[in-house]
This record gives C-alpha cells, sequence and structure tokens, in this order.
C-alpha cells in the first residue's frame, strides 16, 4: 500500500482525470478486460513511485502512457503481440496517400462502430497503437513520439501504414458484403422480383 | 498527378501538424481542387468514425475505486470471514445493479452528447458544411423529404438575429437525422434534429443544457423528436435559437 502524503495529491489530481482515457488505451492493447485492470493497477503504482522523477510542467500525459505501454510491452501479452507480428520495414517519412478511397466512400454511407473496432482490432499492435494515440487521444505528433519512445518521422510512417492497413481491411470486410447484396439483387431478378 | 504532393500533405494538415502557413496554402488549393476537398472530406468523416469507435472500454467504477485508493492510500477492506462477505456481496451486488443503471444511461448520454459536438466540429472544418445552401426554410425544408423518416418545422427568423446557411444529413449511433447550420454575429450554430424513438440511448425528456468541449449545448424532445442545438455562440444565443424551435 502506497501512503498518502502531499506528493501523492499531486500526483492524483494529475493521473485521476486520465483514469478512463488509459484505461480504454490498455484495453484495446491487451484486447482483455482483466488484463487491462491489471495493466492500469499497476502503471498507476509505478507513475506514483517513479512521480519523483517527473518533471513538473512537463507532459505528465506522454510520461503516464508511456509508463503504461513500457509496462504493457514487457507483460507476457505484450510479448507476444509484438514477438509475433513483425512490423514492415519503417522508413522515417509518410507514404503518399492510398488512390483507392472506396472503403471511406463506403463508410460514409454505412458507418458503423462495430465494423471500425474490428478493423482496430485486427492492426498490429504499433500501428494499433500510434493510430489510438492520434485519433482517439487527439495526441500531437510529438506528443506520441514522446510516448512511445520513437522519432516524430516513424509516427508519421506508423500512422500512415494503420491508415492504409484499416482502409484495406474495412476494404475486405466490406467486399463480401457488397457481392452479396449484388448477388441477392441478382436472385430476385431472376426470381421477377 | 499535380494533386500527389498535396495528397501526400493530407493527413498531417488533418491532423493539425501543417505550419499556419502550410495551413493557408492547403486551404486555397481545397477550395479550387474538388478532388482534394472529396478526399479530405471523406477522411475527415473516418477520423471521426474512428475516434467515436476508438473509445470503447469504460472502466468499472468498483476498479476505479480500487485504484483511487491505491494511491491515495485510502485502506483497502479486507473481507475474510465468509459470513460478512456473504452479506457485503448482496449490498454490492445492489449497488453495482444501481450503478449500471444509472452510470451506463450517463455515460451513454456523454457519448451522444460527445458524438454531437464532433459532428458540429466536422461540419464547420469541412470544405462543403451543407448539403442544401438556402437562406429560405421553404427551400431547407424540402430538402430532407424522403432522406429521413420525420418531418419537422423551422421557425420563422425575422428580426430574431439568426441567419439559416443551409442543412444537410447527419448521423448519431447509426441513426438519420437533420443537421440546420444557422449563423449569428459570426458564430455557427448547429441544430441537430432525430426521431427520439430512433435514438439507441435514452435521453429521457428532459430539456438539459451544458458545455460539451466548450460548446454551448441545449437539447429537449418535442413531438417525439430530439432537438441538440449546439455551438460557441454563448448560451443566451443557444437558448434563443431553442426556444424559437419550442414554440414551432
Amino acid at each position: 500500500m502506497v501512503r498518502a502524503d502531499p506528493q501523492s495529491d499531486s500526483f492524483e489530481e494529475l493521473a485521476m482525470p486520465l483514469f478512463d482515457q488509459l484505461y480504454n488505451f490498455a484495453h484495446w492493447l491487451t484486447q482483455n478486460r482483466e488484463e487491462a485492470e491489471d495493466l492500469v493497477q499497476e502503471t498507476y503504482i509505478k507513475a506514483l513511485r517513479g512521480f519523483s522523477s517527473f518533471q513538473m510542467g512537463t507532459n505528465f500525459r506522454a510520461w503516464i502512457y508511456r509508463i503504461l505501454r513500457n509496462t504493457f510491452l514487457t507483460s507476457r501479452t505484450g510479448l507476444r503481440a509484438t514477438s509475433t507480428v513483425p512490423l514492415d520495414q519503417e522508413e522515417d517519412a509518410p507514404e503518399l496517400a492510398v488512390e483507392n478511397e472506396t472503403p471511406e466512400t463506403i463508410l460514409l454511407t454505412r458507418s458503423s462502430s462495430q465494423l471500425i473496432q474490428n478493423a482496430i482490432d485486427g492492426l498490429p499492435v504499433h500501428y494499433r497503437e500510434a493510430l489510438l494515440l492520434c485519433e482517439v487521444e487527439e495526441m500531437s505528433y510529438q506528443e506520441i513520439a514522446e510516448t512511445l519512445s520513437i522519432p516524430v518521422g516513424t509516427v508519421m510512417s506508423r500512422l500512415s501504414r494503420a491508415r492504409r492497413s484499416l482502409r484495406q481491411q474495412l476494404g475486405r470486410t466490406l467486399k463480401p458484403q457488397e457481392e452479396t447484396s449484388a448477388a441477392e439483387a441478382e436472385r430476385g431478378r431472376d426470381y421477377g422480383l | 498527378m499535380v494533386c500527389e504532393s498535396w495528397k501526400a500533405q493530407l493527413d498531417k494538415y488533418l491532423d493539425g501538424e501543417l505550419s499556419p502557413d502550410e495551413v493557408r496554402a492547403f486551404d486555397a488549393h481545397v477550395r479550387s481542387c474538388s478532388a482534394c476537398s472529396t478526399d479530405a472530406l471523406s477522411r475527415v468523416q473516418v477520423k471521426r468514425a474512428i475516434h467515436v469507435a476508438g473509445k470503447r472500454f469504460t472502466p468499472s467504477a468498483e476498479f476505479r475505486r480500487r485504484v483511487h485508493g491505491s494511491i491515495t492510500g485510502k485502506p483497502k477492506r479486507t473481507l475474510r470471514l465468509g459470513w460478512m462477505f456473504a452479506v457485503a456481496s448482496m449490498a454490492v451486488l445492489a449497488i453495482a445493479a444501481f450503478l449500471f443503471t444509472y452510470v451506463g444511461g450517463r455515460s451513454g448520454r456523454e457519448q451522444v452528447y460527445s458524438e454531437i459536438a464532433d459532428l458540429h466540429v466536422a461540419t464547420l472544418a469541412s470544405s462543403a458544411p451543407v448539403d442544401v445552401v438556402s437562406t429560405d426554410r421553404h427551400t431547407v425544408k424540402p430538402w430532407f423529404q424522403g432522406k429521413i423518416p420525420f418531418s419537422f418545422d423551422l421557425p420563422e427568423l425575422q428580426n430574431s438575429g439568426f441567419v439559416l446557411l443551409g442543412g444537410r444529413m447527419a448521423y448519431v449511433e447509426q441513426t438519420p437525422g437533420a443537421q440546420l447550420i444557422y449563423d449569428i454575429r459570426k458564430h455557427h450554430i448547429s441544430v441537430f434534429v432525430f426521431q427520439e424513438r430512433s435514438l439507441p440511448t435514452r435521453l429521457q425528456g428532459n430539456s438539459r443544457s451544458s458545455k460539451e468541449l466548450s460548446f454551448n449545448l441545449e437539447t429537449w424532445s418535442q413531438s417525439g423528436l430530439r432537438y441538440f442545438v449546439i455551438g460557441d455562440a454563448n448560451a443566451a444565443d443557444i437558448d434563443s435559437l431553442a426556444k424559437l424551435f419550442k414554440a414551432e
């Protein structure tokens, strides 16, 4: 049990408002409620213990996210996630935008949180975390770079690849539905409907 | 091919990572290039969809209390005796049932408000914020016929200071509705109208004023429709516009 003192009061003021966000991020990383709870609990304990090394006035959010993420990487799930899914060769420059907009166009008319959540779940963990920090936590590239301890160029590269991969996954998910709908329409015509 | 260098910067533009000069140049290009503006619009909508879908997991109140206790040093209750555990379990179950109903309802409401705020922001950021451009309510209202499964009335604005800019389709929780954009003293206000029973989250009929992401928001239910008025105008202006709709 950690004892209460003035330092833990200021830690509490900084850390508790981030509780829901950290839990959400932890759950996305671990893909499991119990592991997410363990990860968040461990993060808060580690962060409080190391709070004396935190420099007030610097970015607390990036600091505590970094602790969570490093704790995840050394966990069994984290090691498995990062060892079984090799990253493509990374370059420190963003790629050109993908021309094919079909999945997005389809999304405009059939937006579904479930589809997107499944597609995010299917991303390799390094892409998933970069995308979530950017789109959900609305961190700047610099903040993401601090959190993930990677150069800004690599952040852009991972974001670009995450988005491209997401578009491809959505495209693959939506295409069979499109074909099924077309086949059903075709059958309907055959039966004179 | 001309657009390729712009497209390479599109994500940085939408992520807010370009310098003010670059943003100005990009804005000018997007206004004059339909391919890039279409691309930007679809990406903004995907960004918004990821933002909403990404807020997927919520910690339990019990877990929050446990972590909070561990960092503030509040003694954690340890129940070792079986009978105490049984009695406490009953109490916890009753509280959990209450919290599930209360907190679940509240977080659902907050998600809807957050989605409304996101829609408003995405609309203002869009290069084509309205699909039907008109200050005439008799033009805007018929435009929604056949697009949404209900009808609604638009108020007379004479001498009110408000100007109708147009309207567009909007979706909240996969439910179609109408979004109307008004202007007052250069502040843009969105009015969203949805069929109350189609919204998965129950907002319980009450009128409510609040702030979401520093926007003033007012919501109420009337004749089976759920209205949301949101914008960066002051609360009095939001309320005035809401009253005009309520009077219809």
